[in-house]
């Protein structure tokens, strides 16, 4: 190929963001290193030793890491499944409303959550779980002794899943919304001249077109099955529920910054790193075979 | 028959709206909930009496905020983060995504540049590199900490290039013919005509921006440096329950007022209040715009 006018000029565009990008992303890769050495941040980067695969080693041995595991891939299971079904029906509900203004609403109340952070989420419902809160205040009037749902492995991932739908549910039904408004309605006034009640045309024409977006998010959301959502556990969990609540980054964050056990960090980081790139590459590959997606 | 058939459908509806409407409620009334425990008396609050109305209605708790310099400070880093990061990533967008939407033939290097934008927002070296790396630049409690680390928004990018080449080649043909260049042709073609996409993702930054808590809390020493979300979660959020005595819990517990940690949620949402109907108005459209392939 020759060149082109331009390329100069183009190249110029791209140099901060690449620049930026090497900095903040790039060169970070290169500290992975650090899982296979006995990081000590005094030494730095250059001095500390070598210790091959002993992080590892010790991270497989740890009898927490079997559980941190298994919590993250429960949630984040849960969540995907959870956030699947929930806008999907609310979507075929909202899709159902021929009042606009009810519809634009109901839209606005529904999206809201999402914009805000779980800082402030958590803030919310930590006062609304805690033992003199407003659930418990209603329970003891009904004769239930107060609970502590946030103290308690049994409520705690139920609690977290509950509360992600609540923030996301909203703005996961945009994207259904959109795959329903372009749905042809000619489909629809063929079906009900030859009499189909609304549950058929739900079954046989809604459903069908719903197919292949709900079947794309799936596949797509397979990159996330270790992604169990740091900021709002970080921000709701304490150390009664780590049995059930502690996940792969809550992990990183405690043993990394907090106990300064840098190596081993890493190396969780490392895994799960790797791990969720072979799945996201996996379903990006499933995605663009059956589904004919492109990322750009 | 007919009019059984309507009949089941007016109910159905019925029940639609009425599944619509109690969802809403249920979603939106925590955060009604806290507004009014900011605006109630704080005996009432412990006394269980607030239901959904403020009680013995007060701005004590918004008027003891006021006095609090830390917040304010907060505030304001916050406020400088939002400003500068939201113009760096605007910037950095526009200039990403107008070479990145030519075509392999117009720029042979697209598709790498493409490849390697798309690998940075799949790989990452994880919590502990990026934190040792960016303490190694020195960039530790200062600003740009807070807005360098997060000034490439790819997704972002991949939605402005996307929706930039649904721009009509004819375009290109007829700015060329009349001698542009592509910085002329990116700020009074491209630019222009993506107002609605552009909104959106600017405003996606600016909340991202506002709402994040973590890189202050671990990228900050000093608490004069703490974003609002920052502050809010050491202050409101998070009591460090690990080496405390059951004194010392009943005193934290008597000493965190209900009302005042309701204010302070009431306050660092507001401006995402504010800028919400803005956001509603282009966020859809922006989002679908940007999903336009060719």
């Amino acid at each position: 190929m020759k060149k082109q006018p331009f390329e100069l000029h183009y190249h110029l565009m791209l140099l901060p963001g690449i620049l930026l990008l090497i900095l903040f992303s790039i060169v970070p890769m290169f500290g992975i290193t650090i899982a296979f050495q006995n990081f000590k941040p005094g030494l730095g980067f250059w001095h500390s030793e070598w210790v091959g695969l002993d992080n590892f080693r010790y991270l497989f041995e740890l009898p927490d890491s079997r559980n941190i595991f298994l919590n993250t891939i429960y949630i984040a299971v849960l969540k995907i499944v959870a956030n699947m079904i929930v806008p999907v029906v609310f979507a075929l509900l909202l899709n159902e409303v021929r009042t606009v203004l009810l519809k634009r609403s109901v839209q606005t109340i529904v999206y809201l959550p999402h914009f805000l952070s779980w800082v402030i989420l958590a803030g919310i419902i930590s006062d609304l779980l805690s033992m003199d809160g407003l659930i418990n205040q209603i329970l003891s009037g009904v004769g239930i002794e107060p609970i502590m749902f946030l103290g308690s492995n049994h409520w705690f991932p139920g609690i977290i899943v509950t509360s992600d739908v609540w923030k996301e549910f909203g703005f996961g039904t945009i994207v259904y919304l959109a795959a329903l408004t372009g749905i042809n309605p000619a489909l629809y006034e063929a079906a009900s001249i030859d009499g189909a009640s609304r549950l058929q045309q739900l079954r046989f024409i809604t459903l069908p077109s719903l197919k292949p977006t709900i079947i794309l998010l799936a596949t797509l959301s397979l990159g996330n099955v270790l992604n169990a959502g740091f900021d709002q556990i970080f921000n709701l969990y304490n150390p009664l529920v780590y049995d059930s609540g502690d996940i792969i980054d809550t992990y990183v964050y405690r043993a990394g910054l907090l106990q300064v056990q840098y190596g081993l960090a890493t190396a969780v980081g490392l895994l799960k790193s790797v791990i969720s790139f072979v799945l996201i590459i996996i379903s990006y590959v499933l995605a663009s075979k059956f589904a004919n997606y492109r990322i750009f | 028959m007919v009019r059984n058939v309507t009949l089941l459908s007016r109910s159905a509806d019925a029940v639609i709206i009425a599944i619509l409407v109690i969802s809403s409620l249920l979603c939106i009334f925590p955060i009604w909930y806290t507004i009014a425990v900011s605006f109630s008396d704080k005996s009432a609050v412990a006394g269980g009496m607030v239901s959904w109305l403020p009680v013995d209605f007060t701005l004590s708790s918004y008027k003891k905020i006021l006095q609090e310099r830390a917040f304010f400070t907060a505030f304001g880093v916050s406020l400088e983060r939002v400003l500068l990061g939201g113009i760096i990533n605007f910037v950095i967008c526009a200039l990403m995504a107008y070479p990145l939407s030519r075509s392999p033939q117009q720029f042979r290097f697209r598709n790498i540049y493409m490849w390697f934008i798309v690998f940075t927002m799949l790989f990452g070296g994880g919590l502990i590199p990026w934190f040792v790396t960016i303490k190694s630049y020195g960039l530790l409690d200062t600003i740009w900490a807070l807005v360098l680390p997060t000034a490439v928004p790819v997704f972002n990018v991949i939605l402005l290039v996307n929706y930039f080449r649904s721009i009509p080649r004819d375009m290109d043909e007829a700015g060329m013919m009349d001698g542009a260049g592509p910085w002329y042709m990116l700020l009074k073609v491209y630019l222009p005509l993506s107002v609605p996409v552009l909104a959106t993702i600017t405003l996606f930054s600016i909340v991202g921006h506002w709402n994040s808590f973590f890189d202050g809390l671990i990228l900050m020493n000093k608490q004069e440096h703490y974003p609002l979300q920052t502050y809010i979660q050491q202050l409101v959020v998070q009591i460090n329950t690990d080496n405390m005595t059951t004194e010392e819990l009943r005193q934290a517990a008597q000493l965190s007022s209900k009302t005042l940690n309701a204010a302070k949620i009431v306050i660092s949402m507001l401006p995402i209040l504010i800028v919400y109907p803005f956001l509603q108005r282009f966020f859809i459209h922006g989002i679908m715009l940007g999903s336009v392939k060719e």
